[in-house]
């Protein structure tokens, strides 16, 4: 039994096509759909006389998945105004999770992309049915997040911060105003909730036909049961894709396959790693309610008892996110087998108890049906968008999380934007594939890792969290001789970082066990560290950041070089340049440090998340160039850092007692100002220097110092952090770096013009530094990112990243701040802006007082003044 | 008091009325190394100690409440586990270990349990052995009965290789890999005896065999059995000028025992079974669920075929006499069984013997006791019934039980603990709504009840333990009841044996990687 057909409109007539695809004969003869959303048409006898119509031979874009996400990357891309799309699906359209998931279009998102994006999916949804006529069951039910405890409620409150910014309407609401919007709830343990009046629930598949219907009136040809074998790929671009019923060459090929995503992306010539893992996910179906329950109920998260509850044809829908997940083993299955998943009651029975909970009255309601529903995981709980590090034309959308259909929408159109303008309209890092690497695309460490990120989905998250699975995929060479200090650790793209150093005698299980808002335990350990980097000397292992080498035989490499960076990397041998690269926004794609080692050999550090990035980045923009090398040395290096004022003492005692090249023959020692002026800071490269490092610097009172402290150190200095403050739509012109800019030189880099153009108009947006005030560390809630920032009342920006500073015993927030536009049209920042207002900062929906400044405080600058002779002996600042 | 329906669910359970011959055990533990009975002891018991009344006491007076600890550590005394070894992280014996446990009911515990590898053959066996009247015949079977086994098994070659290396004086190379727990022992006194008796087994098999010949499992087991019987009845004839020995060997042969064994080669399973020990097979169906396959008959009242046996061995006068009230003679439960030879030699050679034999013998009532009609001996036999099975890939594991085991529970029920214990939670049948009319509160609290057992299974690490666990202290749901567990395990040892019989279990997992796969080996 081989059928398929076409959903087009270059076979059907527009006017046929409603009808057509309602009952086109693509259901196969005598199997009637299991999916719990019966629709009628899918009852329709349909006459099963369609011939498989022929694959077109090619195409720009081949699109493999039908379910929500690839049909909605192909609806936008249509509108986009591209051509000759083609959908491939190996079954039927929206037969794989799209079929079974729950329904809930919700904006309570951890991270403010995928707010921004589940929102546009549910504007999108909204009006769908009134774009194609196709119904999609779309009810603005509104739904409730439950809070059972008071650290539940102030994560609720921060998230009702964020959608403030973003105008998602939201109330934090008490208990009583609860039982009011739902007939069910038990609000006997309850503090508090928040009321998302916006979110809405949809019938998946039918938002699935209709955004394939609207697809399909734009002239995207769909092709079911069609499997797509492998992407056939030339000199690193996509060329064809080959299917079981023939090749289609193409440009552009985007996974979607869902749970196939891993698989496929492995079926292709030059394998691509998208890394991600299925789960069995469970929700119950009840038979209705003796009265029955309206469907206009607004959608219950109960996130303490890890469960969600919907209406559903005068029942309930209720599943969940338990603890114990059950991955699923996919190696090799075809579609067929999802559909012998099993129930599971046993598992289920968390959930069945934490639902009688929250709903008593539920207890005597009939059970209609368990479903048993693939979901797909990435290793951090993001979606994997984007193009692929090492394929030009292979783009993935996958790894949903269990919220692909209230991501479906925003996703699509990024996506969409991505392949047609090169970029989204949004800041994606936080999606990007391209923030994973190999090594967390092994099947071990997903299967371990998508345990712990679907239990998350429903944890408090508290600030600095870390993953407990999949940890130490790389480590420093230092690793056992810090952990044996007592490093506490955190990982970042895989590699291990110290976090901070427990003291001796410390209880070490009380430390690690305590999560909270408010003021850390490990405030007074970061505290004597930052103490030690001022006063005395600290060594940090900063092995994880990435390292490349660029060489060339000619001077290739300082023209790429000199093309990417900002700033200008013609400076004499051993010095160091902090540059950024930018695109053509001038936007930072990447924010690093480069030596000029040899005349014609560069050394690039960058931050640790970007090994993959900056790589494709280097790459897409190498000429073709035999005598140009790019090598990733990252593995090669173990980097220390040592900071502090005793800092140069150290090294020279060590440079004077045994640095010699026999000594260490790889040593490559820097002397170098990385983030801030004052304090002097060595990278020193060498394997196993450590031990002469610590037994040289025990006299000026050396100690480990770990990541927090190196925070705290650079946020007080005002210093931005790609991936955190930078974005590739952060120009260094607003965040006051036009001293790294090469602008006196007419050396054309990648982003000058738009520079230029911005410098002529003025900011519209400008970093500065809050340093709060009335603001009590013990008592108030911490500061963390992402909370709103207010001028004279008025919403201006947010945060990006905080810290305490121990100097200036006071919070310091980092964040961007833009002035209201006046015409409609950006207003420039003006120094009044910034200098004459009145800043607060909103931490959970309490507002403190802030003093707003442009340039880091001077008094942190006292030591630079004594340390003035050897810092002119380095040319540190660029121009 | 829904316990005390528990409690006196039971019935008196001695397995021959009377008891025991050799009452004085009952205060001296059974190793005969430590055994010097004082004459104050040797009161008969028969027929006073009848346990008619015992039981219509309250249990109230004797019960103590045991802490979870307690129980553990009472049920756990005698666990025991054997996994066989892998090699080059692959095990290729059908087998993949063992877990066996025992409960006593009776003090000391007349139950004997025996496990071991064939060395010279292949093979693994492992035996549960029931005694009544005493532990002495068990105890025998439970050092010989293998070794028997293990020889009639050999190629002519290698037993004749065995009897040149006695008679050159070398060195035996083992034959036996013994797998004991510490409790289980060894008769040290005997060995010689018992080693003349093998030797003289093999020479015989050597002289009826021919080059090249070895019996198959079947007759190996079968003439193992009987050898080991008649050996037993003999030494007990000819006596030994070592007055303890002399006594011992009269107890072994006094007293009785059942026994179950059971040898895996590869993918054959022989069960050879005297008495009313079971053998039962965990079949995994298709759907995840067990059943249980029963490899052996029970010797006694209940099985037909064995009471029209032995009504057919005797005249037709003795049809009323021979079985009463379900026992044999009116006095036996298993119908067959090694030892007892009150039941099987003729009323002189008895007598004979017990005059001839050491003074102890002389002032028990019990020897003197001729069991009633007895016209036509023998009455009992220890023939085995052997079954052979061949393993297939559903075959999980092989539950050897006593008949204490089986009396509590059903083997049904028995298979399905053990299948769920050993495939752990995930693999409980799964539950399915399917059509039925089941509101949330109602699978909340059936779910409820299944973690509860689930998290009872977590408790053990032998799977014989939790199936013990079960045996004494299921309640009238099925679930195990602490309450239940404390009362029945805090009886006083007078007490005990009215409630429960001593409890032997052997539960054998197969490897599912080579069952199935492989040709015969045999």
């Amino acid at each position: 039994m081989h059928c398929s057909c076409v959903w087009s409109s270059r076979a059907l007539s527009p006017a046929l096509l409603p009808r057509l695809l309602s009952h086109a004969g693509c259901w196969a003869p005598g199997t009637r759909p299991r999916g719990i959303w019966s629709s009628p048409r899918r009852l329709a006898s349909a006459v099963e006389t369609t011939q498989p119509i022929p694959l077109p031979s090619q195409a720009r874009v081949v699109i493999c998945g039908g379910g929500i996400v690839g049909t909605s990357v192909a609806y936008h891309l249509a509108k986009l105004g591209w051509t000759e799309i083609v959908l491939l699906e190996q079954g039927r359209l929206g037969a794989g999770t799209t079929r079974l998931c729950a329904g809930i279009v919700s904006v309570a998102k951890p991270i403010s992309i995928e707010c921004k994006m589940a929102d546009y999916s549910n504007s999108l949804y909204e009006h769908l049915e009134e774009e194609t006529g196709v119904k999609t069951g779309y009810v603005k039910t509104g739904s409730l997040c439950l809070a059972q405890n008071q650290d539940r409620f102030l994560s609720l409150k921060r998230l009702a911060s964020r959608l403030n910014v973003m105008g998602i309407p939201c109330n934090v609401i008490k208990p009583k105003e609860v039982s009011k919007l739902h007939p069910l709830v038990n609000i006997h343990d309850l503090v508090g909730a928040l009321h998302l009046p916006g979110d809405a629930v949809v019938s998946p598949p039918d938002v699935n036909h209709a955004l394939a219907t609207a697809a399909a009136g734009h002239g995207v040809q769909i092709h079911e049961r069609t499997t797509v074998n492998h992407v056939m790929m030339e000199k690193g671009h996509v060329t064809a894709v080959e299917t079981d019923r023939g090749a289609i060459e193409c440009e552009y090929f985007v996974n979607c396959a869902g749970q196939w995503a891993y698989e496929l992306g492995q079926a292709s010539e030059t394998k691509v790693s998208v890394p991600l893992h299925g789960c069995e996910h469970f929700y119950l179906l009840s038979k209705p309610l003796p009265e029955p329950l309206q469907p206009s109920t607004p959608v219950v998260m109960d996130m303490d008892g890890r469960i969600y509850v919907r209406a559903w044809q005068g029942g309930v829908l209720s599943g969940g996110f338990e603890k114990n997940p059950k991955p699923i083993f996919t190696e090799g299955r075809n579609q067929l087998e999802i559909q012998t998943m099993q129930e599971d009651w046993d598992h289920f029975e968390p959930m069945l108890s934490a639902l009688l909970r929250r709903m008593p009255e539920l207890e005597v309601c009939e059970i209609q049906q368990l479903v048993n529903c693939p979901e797909s995981f990435t290793p951090d709980m993001r979606c994997l968008m984007g193009e692929t590090p090492g394929v030009h034309g292979y783009f993935v959308l996958a790894g949903m999380n269990a919220s692909g259909l209230a991501f479906a929408g925003g996703a699509g159109k990024y996506l969409a934007e991505w392949m047609t303008y090169g970029y989204p309209t949004a800041n994606v890092w936080p999606l990007d594939i391209k923030r994973f690497g190999n090594l967390q695309s092994s099947r071990t460490f997903l299967r371990h890792r998508v345990m712990e990120v679907m239990p998350l989905l429903y944890n408090l998250k508290v600030p600095r969290w870390d993953f407990q699975t999949g940890r130490q995929l790389r480590t420093s060479p230092l690793y056992d001789r810090l952990d044996t200090q007592g490093a506490r650790w955190m990982e970042k793209h895989g590699f291990e970082r110290a976090k901070y150093f427990i003291p001796a005698g410390k209880d070490l299980l009380s430390l690690d066990a305590s999560k909270t808002f408010y003021k850390p335990d490990w405030f007074d350990i970061v505290g004597a560290e930052v103490k030690c980097c001022k006063e005395a000397v600290c060594v940090i292992d900063m092995s994880s950041f990435t390292k490349f080498e660029l060489t060339s035989t000619d001077d290739q490499a300082l023209a790429l070089l000199q093309h990417l960076c900002a700033n200008d990397l013609d400076v004499p041998v051993g010095h160091i340049v902090h540059t950024g690269m930018l695109n053509e926004r001038g936007g930072y794609e990447n924010d690093c440090s480069v030596v000029r080692v040899k005349k014609n050999s560069f050394f690039i550090i960058s931050p640790t998340d970007q090994q993959v990035h900056c790589w494709s980045w280097l790459k897409k923009h190498m000429p073709d160039d035999p005598q140009l090398h790019l090598e990733d040395v990252s593995w090669k290096y173990t980097a220390l850092n040592l900071i502090g004022p005793r800092a140069m003492d150290v090294l020279g005692e060590l440079s004077y007692v045994s640095m010699t090249p026999e000594h260490f023959p790889s040593l490559f020692c820097k002397v170098r100002n990385l983030f801030s002026p004052g304090h002097v800071m060595f990278i020193v490269y060498a394997l196993h220097v450590y031990n002469e490092v610590m037994s040289v610097g025990q006299k000026y009172g050396i100690r480990n110092a770990g990541y927090y402290a190196l925070r705290s150190l650079r946020i007080e200095k005002f210093f931005a952090f790609w991936g955190q403050d930078l974005d590739p739509f952060t120009t260094p012109l607003e965040c006051g770096r036009e001293f790294r800019v090469k602008f006196d030189t007419d050396i054309d880099f990648l982003g000058r013009a738009s520079l230029l153009h911005q410098r002529q108009e003025g900011v519209s947006r400008r970093f500065i530094m809050l340093v709060l005030e009335d603001h009590d560390t013990e008592l108030d809630l911490w500061p963390w990112w992402g909370e709103p920032i207010y001028r004279n009342g008025e919403l201006c920006g947010t945060t990006t990243s905080s810290a305490y500073s121990y100097t200036l015993e006071r919070h310091v927030c980092l964040g961007f701040v833009s002035p209201p536009s006046l015409d409609g049209s950006p207003a420039a920042v003006t120094p009044d802006f910034i200098n004459r207002g009145d800043y607060e900062v909103d931490i959970a929906g309490q507002r403190y007082p802030a003093k707003a400044k442009l340039y880091p405080f001077s008094s942190l600058f006292a030591q630079q003044r004594r340390r003035k002779d050897e810092m002119e002996l380095s040319n540190f600042q660029g121009k | 008091m829904p316990v005390t329906s528990q409690l006196f669910r039971g019935f008196p359970r001695a397995k021959l009325w009377g008891s025991s011959l050799f009452p004085c055990q009952r205060q001296l533990p059974c190793c005969p190394t430590s055994h010097r009975p004082t004459s104050s002891q040797l009161h008969p018991i028969w027929p006073t100690a009848m346990p008619v009344r015992g039981y219509r006491r309250s249990p109230d007076l004797h019960s103590y409440n045991l802490t979870p600890p307690q129980v553990n550590s009472i049920l756990k005394a005698n666990e025991y586990s054997f996994k066989v070894p892998e090699f080059d992280g692959k095990n290729v014996s059908s087998v993949m270990g063992f877990d066996s446990n025992q409960l006593p009911a009776n003090a000391p515990i007349e139950d004997r349990r025996s496990a071991a590898t064939c060395l010279q053959t292949r093979g693994m066996l492992l035996g549960v052995f029931d005694g009544h009247a005493g532990c002495a015949c068990a105890q025998a079977l439970s050092e010989r009965l293998f070794y028997y086994v293990a020889m009639s098994l050999m190629p002519h070659e290698t037993l004749c290789e065995l009897e040149a290396a006695v008679e050159a004086g070398r060195p035996l190379s083992p034959i036996l890999q013994w797998h004991k727990h510490p409790n289980d022992y060894f008769t040290r006194e005997a060995q010689t005896m018992y080693f003349n008796s093998l030797r003289t087994y093999w020479q015989e098999l050597i002289d009826l065999s021919s080059p090249g010949e070895s019996l198959g499992p079947r007759e190996a087991l079968l003439s193992a059995f009987k050898r080991l019987d008649s050996d037993l009845s003999l030494e007990a004839q000819v006596g030994d000028a070592n007055s303890f020995l002399h006594y011992w060997v009269l107890r072994v042969a006094f007293s009785g025992a059942t026994a179950c064994v059971a040898h895996i080669d590869g993918s054959d399973l022989y069960v050879a079974n005297t008495g009313d020990g079971r053998a039962v097979l965990g079949v995994q169906e298709e759907d995840g669920s067990f059943s249980a396959h029963t490899l052996s008959n029970d010797h006694n009242a209940q099985n037909e075929n064995e009471v029209a046996r032995i009504q057919g061995e005797h005249p037709p006068s003795e049809k009323k006499t021979v079985v009463r009230q379900d026992r044999l003679l009116g006095l036996l439960m298993p119908f067959r069984a090694f030892g007892d030879v009150k039941f099987k030699w003729s009323i002189d050679l008895q007598r004979g013997v017990l005059e001839s034999g050491p003074d102890q013998l002389h002032d028990n009532e019990h020897t003197k006791f001729i069991p009633p009609n007895y016209h036509t001996p023998p009455y009992l036999t220890a023939e085995p019934e052997i079954t052979h099975h061949r393993l297939r890939p559903q075959d999980r594991f092989l539950v050897l039980g006593t008949d204490g085991l089986w009396e509590t529970l059903h083997r049904q029920e028995v298979v399905r603990i053990v299948g769920e214990y050993l495939t752990g939670v995930h693999q409980r049948q799964p539950l399915t709504v399917g059509g039925y009319h089941v509101t949330l509160g109602q699978m909340q609290g059936l779910l409820a009840e299944r973690k509860a057992r689930a998290s009872l299974a977590f408790q053990d690490q032998n799977a014989a333990t939790h199936l013990i666990r079960h045996a004494v202290g299921n309640n009238e749901f099925g679930a195990v009841d602490h309450e239940t567990l404390s009362k029945m395990l805090s009886l006083p040892e007078e007490l005990a044996r009215m409630y429960r019989d001593d409890i032997t279990i052997i539960i054998t997992q197969f490897n599912p990687h080579v069952v199935g796969h492989q040709g015969t080996w045999t």
